[in-house]
Parts: structure tokens; sequence; C-alpha cells
């Protein structure tokens, strides 16, 4: 396991010691004895960031805009998404790619609402990835006829945490939040927030029965993502929706 | 879940690098606006080392404070909250991120 020590420029390290390690703290000469130092300098997601580009070039070739949707699980992505296509069902043409750990109910959900759906289930890396990469996106493009879409929508893993982290070609990030999550996840959930163009603020239909105050939702959202469109709807009522699909609309001919 | 994924990633970088030679050391640098949790991140790598063909290689993690430059002041200064990227002198919002989004593989050691 790592330790930690801090050196006098005040940055810290840690590092995984043997349990005959007798070098000094502070003092890395003792490693390279005998050893070749190679310079790296490469970002840990340039792999995955190349491929990224990859998907963004089919998108654009055929003509796509392509959006990451990302939620914590049960804020109801998919009833969103089960809306928007049957709003936007013989406007514009979608495609989903729709990521899971594991089973086909989500996907389920979303057929035969007019949409092209290829769904990716991730439970065949450690016990199941916990977000979207970009190369696991690439094969799920291999499911939908791109030169007839106008619009991807990658429903992402359920997932505070590591969706924020992977681009997958897309050309926005949304997500959504519902009122149920509690006023404080912009906060401990920075990253994410902080990454994304859109945030929908959902389940507002409960807040009467909930000690929640919207606006505290959004001071918190605001706090850590200035220029992030920020929508309240409710997916159960259809209240606020209409401005949301109208933000999609605007994306997607935003071409 | 998490760390173990950017384990994998951190391997993927240092693996064409290191050429088939033994790796001993991977430096690593983390912005502190990653949600990377050092502990779990080292814990990960004893793991995936292994699978990884690099049995050896010890990971070395330095951290990079965050540092914002605010619109509304002018001031660039290091935040000290892990919550909140807000100007620590202003309090406004209206911030660039300038330092602490790094992760990257800065060096191997290999013989």
């Amino acid at each position: 396991m790592g330790r930690f020590h801090r050196h006098d420029d005040g940055t810290e390290h840690s590092h995984e010691h043997g349990d005959d390690a007798a070098h000094e703290h502070g003092d890395h000469s003792g490693y390279t004895t005998g050893s070749q130092r190679i310079e790296v300098l490469e970002a840990i997601f340039s792999e995955n960031d190349i491929r990224a580009e990859v998907n963004r070039k089919s998108f654009d070739d055929n003509g796509i805009r392509a959006l990451n949707l990302m939620s914590s699980p049960g804020s109801g992505k998919t009833t969103i998404l089960a809306a928007t296509l049957d709003e936007l069902a013989g406007d514009l043409a979608v495609g989903v790619v729709e990521g899971d750990i594991a089973t086909d109910l989500d996907a389920a959900k979303l057929g035969g609402r007019g949409a092209q759906i290829s769904l990716l289930n991730t439970n065949n890396g450690f016990g199941g990835e916990c977000h979207l990469d970009a190369p696991m996106v690439n094969r799920a493009l291999a499911g939908l006829d791109l030169p007839a879409l106008d619009l991807v929508i990658v429903e992402n893993v359920g997932n505070l945490v590591c969706p924020a982290e992977f681009d997958v070609g897309e050309h926005a990030k949304a997500m959504v939040y519902s009122v149920t999550e509690g006023e404080d996840k912009p906060l401990k959930y920075p990253v994410m927030f902080r990454s994304v163009d859109l945030v929908l603020i959902n389940k507002i239909d409960l807040v009467p029965h909930l000690d929640a105050d919207v606006d505290t939702y959004i001071d918190h959202v605001r706090q850590v993502n200035q220029t992030a469109t920020i929508l309240a709807v409710s997916a159960r009522t259809g209240e606020g929706m209409g401005a949301w699909f109208d933000w999609v609309r605007a994306f997607a001919s935003a071409r | 879940m998490h760390e173990l994924s950017l384990c994998r990633a951190i391997a993927g970088v240092v693996k064409p690098h290191a050429a088939g030679r033994r790796v001993e050391v991977v430096r690593v640098q983390v912005g502190a606006l990653r949600q990377v949790v050092p502990e779990s991140l080292s814990f990960c790598w004893s793991l995936v080392r292994d699978h990884e063909d690099m049995p050896e290689a010890e990971l070395e993690l330095e951290f990079i404070t965050a540092e914002v430059s605010c619109r509304g002041c002018g001031r660039q200064s290091p935040i000290a909250s892990r919550f909140s990227v807000c100007c620590p002198q202003c309090d406004s919002a209206d911030v660039a991120v300038v330092r602490g989004e790094e992760f990257l593989v800065t060096s191997v050691d290999v013989t």
C-alpha cells in the first residue's frame, strides 16, 4: 500500500515500498541505481481520447450530433429518454446507445418509440464496468445505421463518478440530477457537475413531499459550474419538459 | 471500481514505453480536482500490476494542488476546499481552473 510524505515544495508523494525498502524519503536517487528513467508525460486517458476522436469523426461524417447523458442510478434518465424519443419521433432520427452493467430492461423500455437502440452491457470486465468508454461506444455504433440518423444519445451507466472522466466522442454532456438525491450532490461529485453542458433537475413533482428547495439545488450546481444550462423538470408529469425538448432540438440542429 | 479502471489505463500508457523491460517505478501526477482516492489507487495497482506483467512496479503519486483564476477579482489562488472551486479570495464561482486536473504518467524507471 502507498505511503505518503510531503516535500519541502508542498507536493505530497505516495509510493509503495517493499518490506526491505531502506532508502530515505525525499531522496529518490536510490530508485535509479542500475535502472533507466524514461520520460513519458502522457495523459492517462490519451488512448481513450484518441478513440473518442474516432467516434466524433464518425458522428461528424454522418451529420450526427451526439449527446452523452449521465446521472446517478435511479435519477430518471431512462424515463426522460423515453419521453424524449416519443416527442422527437417523426421529427428527428434518433439512435440510442444504451449502457448498462447487466440486463436489457432499459433497452426494452426504449423500444417501439421510433428510435434505433444499441444495447451495451458492460459486465465482461472486472465484474462490470461502471462507465462507458470510447472503445465500448465505438463497438455499439456498429449496431446503429449512422447515415440514417440525426442525433445519437449515449445513455451512460448510472454513476456520478467514472463517466465524467471518459470522453466517448460526444458533442455535449448532459446529466439528470433528481431532487431525491439531495441538494449536496454537486459539491460531493464536482467533477461530473463541472463537466456537463446541461443539468436536468428531475422529479420536481416530489418537492412538496420532501424538505427540498429547488433554488438550493441550482445554487449548488452554480458553485461548481457557472455556464451549464439548468432546467427543472418532472418526467412523470411533463412539467418543464418542453424546455428540455427545445434544448435537444436546438442541439441537434447545431451541426 | 473507478481506481481499478484507472490502474488499467496507467498500465496501458506504461507498457509501450517499457517495451518489454522490467518496470521498477511508475510516476503519476494527480491533480486535486481528479476524483482519485490515493489509497484505493495504490491498492488497485497492487492487483493490476501482476496482470499487466509488471509485478515489481511501484506506483509513485505526485499530487498537484488546484489553482483557480478568478474572473471576478482577477486573482489566481490555490483552492483549499475540496468541495468547491469558488475563488477563495472573493467567493466568486466565475473561475477558470488553472491547475488541478492533471492525470498523467510523467516517467517510468526500467531495467
